[in-house]
């Protein structure tokens, strides 16, 4: 393992046993997170995303959610094979996460001070009152006006973009040396979204922290992310730096998505989308599994799954015909 | 919070007007009270006597107005059958019911709740479906059979526990048990569909990624929260809780107010049943506004806005 690496993932699967089947929500995810970098993990609505990042912090939702194979190293051990008490101390502390929805991420019944205050004190257990000194900057920490006065409001006192900068604060107040940011602004307003990026990426540079970013939007990877890698299907089909990959995207389905983001200049091109929907993860082609919608597909690639191969300076790609542009 | 109570205090007392109106209306709709409060004997004298005393002789409207004047200052008239003020009655009675009442209400709070949790902890497998059907079990069984039971078992069979009427400890023992049943299964299956609910919500997960222990995540973050719905569906518990002490204390032979209601029923001692209906109502206004406070505590979207 690289001295840099905090965060590798290997072969990581995760599936639903459900009666009517085996739904393959992430099978065979593979990357490394770097100290001090974002990487940005785009795809689809419903291609696994969360689900990875679920799986790395073993809160898999119930209902038949079991990852059966693969690693989580942190710092070296593996935590999916921890004791569940272990696995505690690392959340919050080496590991955090934000979630989509700030709306529902807060607990009602509960002041913004002490959901903070639980957050701090396993980092700092200490008096109350200092506590609560604490969760003021925290909250000046992620920009907030007036934090005195914020300490003991209730989350439905304010605004959704008012209420992820507080779940953040609470991801973050545990120092992690890694944080998974699943999709933190699709909620927000557009103009909030912009301020929520600059935050964690202001943050992200102060700390020094790894992100794994989640996001849909080729245009926020560009602007939040060191690398990027392209999931579809429960897979990664497509990872390298974020230049690399927005000059030379290797995967068709990679080439869609980019072009599918409007773009700010020129004249408004019509918005391309992908023809087709993605394959049923109850019952995936044996092959590349987004060859049922590429242009470029062969007999070849409906029939066999095209290995990972490495095509430039860290860039890799799983495709086929990745040398046909 | 004080606005608040000042807003539930008043929407209590226009319910309680509204309730004596009902009260006052059906008992002019069934014919003069008088025939009804004055005993088979009466003489044409006594008749005109009480229309005169009870202001029976005016028109509806002052009629209303007399009985209205009446009730504000603390009399509900006189049960025709004890002789004595209905007012006096209720209160010298009440006592023995708020004696059994709240045990009830805590049987179900430290039996009911946990078991909902645990269920919904253990949700589908054997643990669940035990629990399950012991609550519906308990929500089924009318009160009475219930009383009936326990007495023919642990009193007539076992000897164990005496059979009715108050007494030492052990005495509360039986109809605590046949008054909390209902409310202890209520309770539990509330808790738990609740309980299911909350642990699937996002911050619950964000609680666990906080890195917090499941002890704190189940019985801080999410009880409370599962505790909201069951104070909304207090109503049906509090309507519960009366009717059943009526059985309840009838079965037991327990001198509270449920009884006096019954007997107020069975002997058609009709001011006293009046004045029943009328100061149980304000019993369970006030529970409500109690109920009301609580729940503006532990939800403060109600106590904030
Ligand atoms: N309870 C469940 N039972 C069966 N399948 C599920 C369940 N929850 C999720 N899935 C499947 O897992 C797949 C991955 O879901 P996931 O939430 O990780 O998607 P995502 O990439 O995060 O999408 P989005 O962008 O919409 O958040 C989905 O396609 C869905 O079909
Ligand atoms: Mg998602």
């Amino acid at each position: 393992m690289n001295q840099d690496t905090v965060l590798q993932v290997r072969d990581l699967a995760t599936y639903f046993e459900l009666r009517r089947g085996v739904v393959k929500a992430v099978d065979g995810v593979s990357f490394d997170l770097r100290r001090g970098e974002v990487l940005g993990l785009v795809g689809e609505s419903g291609c696994g995303k969360s689900l990875t990042a679920l799986s790395i912090m073993r809160l898999l939702p119930k209902g038949g959610a079991r990852t059966v194979r693969g690693e989580v190293r942190l710092g070296g051990e593996n935590i999916l094979e921890l004791p569940a008490s272990r696995m505690r101390d690392i959340r919050g502390r080496r590991i955090s996460m934000i979630l989509q929805d700030p709306q529902t991420s807060l607990n009602p019944v509960f002041t913004i001070g002490e959901q903070l205050r639980e957050a701090i004190f396993r980092r700092a257990p200490a008096k109350t009152a200092e506590i609560m000194k604490e969760a003021v900057a925290a909250l000046r920490r992620v920009e907030i006006a007036a934090p005195e006065s914020r300490i003991s409001q209730y989350p439905h006192q304010m605004s959704g973009g008012m209420k992820q900068r507080v779940v953040g604060a609470i991801a973050m107040s545990g120092e992690p040396q890694v944080l998974i940011a699943d999709e933190p602004t699709t909620a927000l307003d557009v103009t909030i979204q912009l301020q929520y990026l600059k935050l964690l990426k202001r943050l992200q540079t102060e700390t020094g922290m790894a992100i794994l970013f989640i996001t849909h939007d080729f245009g926020v990877v560009a602007r939040m992310c060191d690398r990027v890698a392209v999931m579809y299907a429960g897979r990664i089909v497509e990872c390298g730096p974020v230049a690399e990959v927005f000059e030379r995207p290797a995967h068709p389905y990679t080439r869609a998505l980019i072009a599918s983001v409007p773009k700010m200049t020129g004249e408004r091109g019509r918005l391309a989308t992908i023809e087709g929907q993605p394959p049923s993860l109850l019952d995936l082609p044996p092959g590349c599994r987004f060859a049922p919608r590429c242009n470029l597909a062969e007999p070849q690639c409906i029939a066999t799954y095209p290995e990972t191969a490495d095509i430039g300076p860290a860039h890799t790609v799983s495709c086929w015909r990745s040398d046909t542009r | 919070m004080g606005r608040f109570i000042v807003r539930r205090l008043l929407h209590g007392l226009v319910l309680l007007f509204m309730v004596a109106t009902v009260v006052f209306v059906l008992g002019r709709l069934t014919g003069n009270p008088v025939d009804l409060m004055l005993p088979e004997d009466a003489t044409a004298e006594d008749r005109t006597r009480l229309i005169k005393s009870l202001g029976l002789d005016g028109p509806m409207h002052t009629q209303f107005l007399v009985f209205i004047g009446n009730a504000l200052q603390g009399d509900l008239g006189t049960s025709i059958r004890m002789r004595q003020p209905a007012v006096d009655l209720f209160f010298s009675r009440l006592p023995n019911t708020l004696v059994i009442i709240p045990w009830a209400i805590l049987l179900a709070m430290v039996v009911g709740i946990p078991l909902g949790v645990v269920a919904a902890l253990n949700r589908g497998n054997m643990l669940d479906r035990g629990a399950g059907t012991i609550a519906v079990l308990g929500i089924a069984t009318p009160n009475f059979w219930l009383g009936i039971v326990l007495i023919f078992v642990f009193s007539v069979e076992l000897g164990w526990l005496p059979s009715g009427r108050m007494g030492g400890p052990e005495h509360y023992v039986l109809p605590v048990i046949t008054l909390g049943t209902f409310l202890t299964a209520g309770f539990m299956r509330l808790t738990r569909s609740s309980m299911l609910d909350v642990l699937e919500s996002e911050f619950v997960k964000l609680a666990r990624i906080k890195g917090l222990s499941e002890t704190v995540v189940i019985w801080k973050h999410c009880l409370r929260n599962a505790m909201i719905p069951l104070l909304t569906l207090w109503g049906v518990f509090v309507g519960n809780l009366i009717t059943g002490a009526i059985v309840t204390e009838t079965v037991f032979a327990w001198p509270g107010v449920g009884r006096l209601t019954y007997e107020a029923v069975i002997y058609r001692d009709f001011p006293l049943l009046q004045a029943v209906i009328i100061l149980k109502s304000i019993l369970i206004l006030s529970i409500n506004l109690l109920v009301d406070i609580l729940y503006a505590y532990v939800d403060p979207r109600i106590r904030l806005s």
